[in-house]
């Protein structure tokens, strides 16, 4: 017959190892998980070198208190699912903290076993614990183990199994006085056969502490609740206080006696050890803000600067691993003094200069490939237009060892296998495109997580919330609300999952959807671009846009706080600064790819189908023939934007050029550049720049007057430029804040209110706009004053009082 | 005296812990519960939140949630 598995829960505070210990114990055969409808994580993982026993994390607590989410959801498991034995892991180097949680988990009436870590640490200090006088009095096995060395894991997990199969068999120890005592006694009478008998002690404590959340789930009667009152009351009067604050109280007494008995701490000096130096001078008064700066630069080096790791990992996956393919480092070297990026240079001013030529023109200049600038002009002749010819397209292979990127190898493949150009570009372009979109963004997340999972692992991310929460809290965000902001400068995507550092789910819920409107990178692209055609002489035009992002944050966080989805429950700042250590190498590893995995295998399964579908209704029409790049005005998209047209009108766009770019921007917030460029090819003009010029020309309606065309152009320009920068980021990112924000109904609402700030920004400056410019005054205008008028009531009416 | 009043160094004694719900049992859960002996250790470079040192280990707390703190 084949034995039942074995559930192991694994139970402690935060920072007490727990991660560490699960890792150890279920080595690489574990999955991550979320809790049902919230962003809690759950971790399942088998137990090394044994089939039946499934080992599960439970989220770090403190308490088994009703009142943060972490705590209700992990004492809902060890209720419902009631595991076949707890094993608590305690800090020894922080011991009466810790044993709090315990007394709370003894009570639950289930085989636990008390594992004691860090005793490496603990034996460093000079310290001693007693474990068979702990067991004794807890009325449990007691381990002591190292999580990190590696040292007693297993005892602890073989115990914990033995201890399963035996059932409770130790007395559990009676924590609270006399009276407290007794009043529980005489609950515990009253519950008897009313609910569950293990849990019963349990549940007398959470009906002595009124705890309304336990009583509703232990279908605790109305009429025992109020017959037992009497009783509480009547404790509370001799302890002068309220019976949860009773119960808190004595279970610290009861810890003080026992670690008085069981824990012999060595005496030292105050402020000696290797944590307490770090400290004092990372949270120094004058030197905590440059050192936070500092490794904020760091940061944005590695992820998002030009020439970082982030940026070169980035490129190479985009443009080598998945795109055409990359020369090996070190084997390149110049043919004829070049190497190939400037031969590759070379050939494309020769074609330019041969397209310009046979077109009949005297100047040619090049296009940029990513901002769409055009370069200086050059003057062509004859004899150029001849040399230029000869010129020929360089080969990779001849400049060093050639590696095909993926991308290119499928093309080839398509090709020998001789398909039709429809299916070749629905293969390369619209499928593996749309994988390579998901697996672009894997550098530049591997790289910020890497650095956070340091930062959080040895200890300094609580430091940077003691720094910073002084000025975040005051637009209802945390201290921590800072690292996902500036994540955001570079990318959307590792910010918006940078918020997980944040415990409170209120706080990292708004730091999610408001994070995204620092403009990143991507639609850095689009404000190059803009500022380029439209806002030459306006210098400020590009910084603003950073300055509107921050704040639509702080107005933002203002007017979420006082709003109703907000407000209440006040996320309280009690938080543990846990000692520095070095965090391990294979710890930050694991941090970091559990987060990778996480994005791929789940926002991916959103992103890729999408961008297929977007790809697919840009190069299709509705005969789904596959159209050149430049016949996109005979798209799917294209007649689909004519539909939508409408909803853009307030905001000048009412053209299905419009539509289309904005939707476009969604795969990848640059592609709204691209789209412009490719929508505006069927107008007049020599380059693309000329094209989009004339295409926000053609935008303004006819009764403006001539004087005033060229500022109302550049006015609908500025307002396609705030609708796409501050409306949802991109798909990816979009795909990410749903998954980070648990809920659908949540993702739902961060998209509506982005959707809302960009849409009202873009056509409060459209309609004000052309009310200074041509006196224009409509349905629209009013809209607009309206909304505007709205906005100001949320952000500036008096808050709620609870 | 309230805890938010104690100048950095400082080492009391909590008397009494005022208001309620879950910032009131929050900060018991961490160990500052009647009779406990409490460290200020600093305050945050921008005046707010501080650092306390209670039963082994560092806390931080805002100086709102300190001030409903009795100590002795």
């Amino acid at each position: 017959m084949k034995e039942k598995a074995v559930k192991i829960a694994l139970a402690g505070n935060p920072n007490c190892g727990k991660t560490t210990l699960f890792n150890e114990l279920t080595g690489s055969d574990q999955y991550v998980g979320n809790w049902p409808g919230v962003t809690v994580e759950k971790k399942d993982g088998r137990l090394k070198g044994t089939t039946d026993v499934l080992v599960q994390d439970l989220p770090g607590i403190y308490s088994l208190s009703p009142y943060s989410l972490e705590e209700v959801v992990a004492r809902n498991y060890l209720v419902n699912e009631a595991p076949d034995v707890i094993l608590n892991i305690v800090d020894g180097s922080n011991l009466e903290r810790n044993l709090y949680l315990t007394t709370q988990l003894l009570e639950l009436g289930l085989p636990m076993v008390v594992a004691v870590n860090m005793m490496d640490v603990v034996r460093k200090n000079g310290d001693a614990i007693d474990a068979a006088k702990l067991s004794k009095s807890l009325g449990c096995p007691v381990v002591e183990i190292s999580a990190l060395k590696g040292e007693g894991t297993k005892e602890a997990a073989e115990l914990a199994v033995a201890e399963a199969k035996r059932g409770v068999k130790g007395e559990r120890p009676h924590v609270f006085t006399g009276s407290v005592e007794h009043a529980l006694a005489h609950i515990e009478e009253s519950l008897h056969g009313k609910v569950e008998n293990a849990t019963s002690r349990w549940a007398a404590i959470k009906v002595f502490e009124r705890d309304a959340k336990a009583i509703e789930t232990l279908k605790v009667p109305a009429d025992i609740v109020a017959h037992v009152e009497e009783h509480i009351k009547d404790c509370e009067k001799e302890m002068d206080d309220d019976a949860e604050s009773i119960i808190t109280t004595q279970r610290y007494s009861y810890i003080q006696k026992l670690t008085a008995d069981c824990f012999k701490r060595s005496p030292r000096k105050p402020s000696t050890t290797f944590s307490d130096k770090i400290d004092k001078i990372v949270t120094n008064r004058i030197l905590a803000l440059p050192i936070f700066l500092l490794s904020l630069c760091v940061m944005w080096w590695l992820a998002v600067a030009e020439g970082g790791p982030g940026t070169v990992l980035t490129d190479w996956a985009n443009d080598g691993f998945l795109g055409d393919g990359w020369h090996l480092p070190f084997t390149t070297h110049e043919v004829d003094g070049k190497d190939y990026d400037a031969a590759k240079e070379d050939f494309a001013k020769a074609e330019a200069t041969v397209k310009a030529w046979e077109a009949g023109e005297k100047k040619a200049s090049v296009e940029d490939e990513e901002t769409g600038e055009m370069s200086e002009e050059w003057d062509i002749d004859e004899a150029g237009y001849k040399a230029a010819k000869e010129v020929k397209e360089p080969d990779p292979s001849a400049y060093g060892v050639w590696v095909p990127g993926v991308g290119a190898l499928l093309g080839d493949a398509m090709d020998r296998m001789g398909v039709g150009d429809t299916v070749k570009n629905l293969v390369v372009d619209g499928a593996w495109g749309g994988v390579a979109t998901v697996l672009g963004f894997v550098p530049v997340i591997c790289v910020v997580f890497l650095f956070l999972a340091f930062l959080e692992d040895c200890g300094y991310m609580a430091r940077v919330a003691f720094i910073m929460d002084r000025i975040f809290r005051k637009f209802g965000l945390s201290g921590k609300s800072f690292i996902p902001m500036i994540v955001g400068k570079g990318c959307g995507v590792p910010a918006v999952m940078a918020a997980r550092t944040i415990e409170s789910e209120r706080d990292r819920r708004m730091t999610i959807i408001l994070s995204t409107f620092i403009p990143c990178g991507a639609k850095t692209v689009i404000i190059a671009m803009f500022a380029a055609l439209f806002f030459r002489e306006m210098w400020y035009v590009a910084p603003l846009m950073d300055v509107i992002g921050i704040a639509i944050i702080v107005l933002g966080g203002i007017a979420l706080k006082k709003s109703r989805f907000f407000a209440g429950e006040a996320a309280p700042f009690v938080m543990e600064l846990p000692a520095y250590h070095m965090p391990t190498f294979g710890g930050v590893v694991r941090h970091t790819w559990n987060r990778v995995k996480g994005y791929m295998f789940k926002a991916g399964m959103i992103i890729f189908p999408a961008c297929v579908f977007l790809w697919f209704v840009m190069h299709f029409d509705f005969s789904f023939n596959l159209l050149e790049d430049d016949a996109i005005d005979k798209s799917m998209l294209a007649t689909m934007g004519g539909w939508f047209k409408c909803l853009l009108y307030p905001l000048g766009l009412g053209s299905w050029q419009g539509v289309a770019a904005s939707v476009s921007a969604e795969i990848a917030k640059e592609q709204a550049t691209a789209t412009l460029g490719l929508v505006a090819a069927g107008m007049d003009g020599a380059s693309t720049a000329a094209h989009i010029t004339n295409l926000f020309a053609s935008f303004v309606p006819a009764f403006v007057p001539d004087a005033s065309k060229g500022a109302v152009a550049k006015l609908i320009a500025m307002s396609f430029m705030l609708f796409n920068l501050f409306v949802p980021p991109c798909m990816v990112a979009i795909a990410v804040t749903f998954r980070e924000m648990g809920t659908k109904k949540w993702g739902w609402f961060a998209v509506a209110f982005q959707l809302f700030v960009g849409y009202t920004l873009a056509m409060s400056v459209y309609q004000i706009g052309m009310l200074a410019i041509c006196g224009s005054f409509g349905f629209w205008t009013v809209a607009a004053l309206l909304v505007d008028a709205f906005c100001l009531w949320a952000i500036f009416r008096p808050a709620k009082k609870n | 005296m309230t805890l938010n009043e104690v100048a950095v160094g400082g080492t009391v004694k909590i008397a009494r812990l005022n208001g309620a719900g879950p910032v009131k049992r929050r900060i018991m859960d961490m160990g500052l519960t009647k009779g406990t002996e409490v460290t200020v250790r600093k305050i945050a470079p921008l005046g707010d939140p501080i650092e306390l040192a209670v039963r082994g280990y560092e806390l931080s707390i805002r100086k709102d949630e300190a001030a409903a703190i009795e100590v002795a």
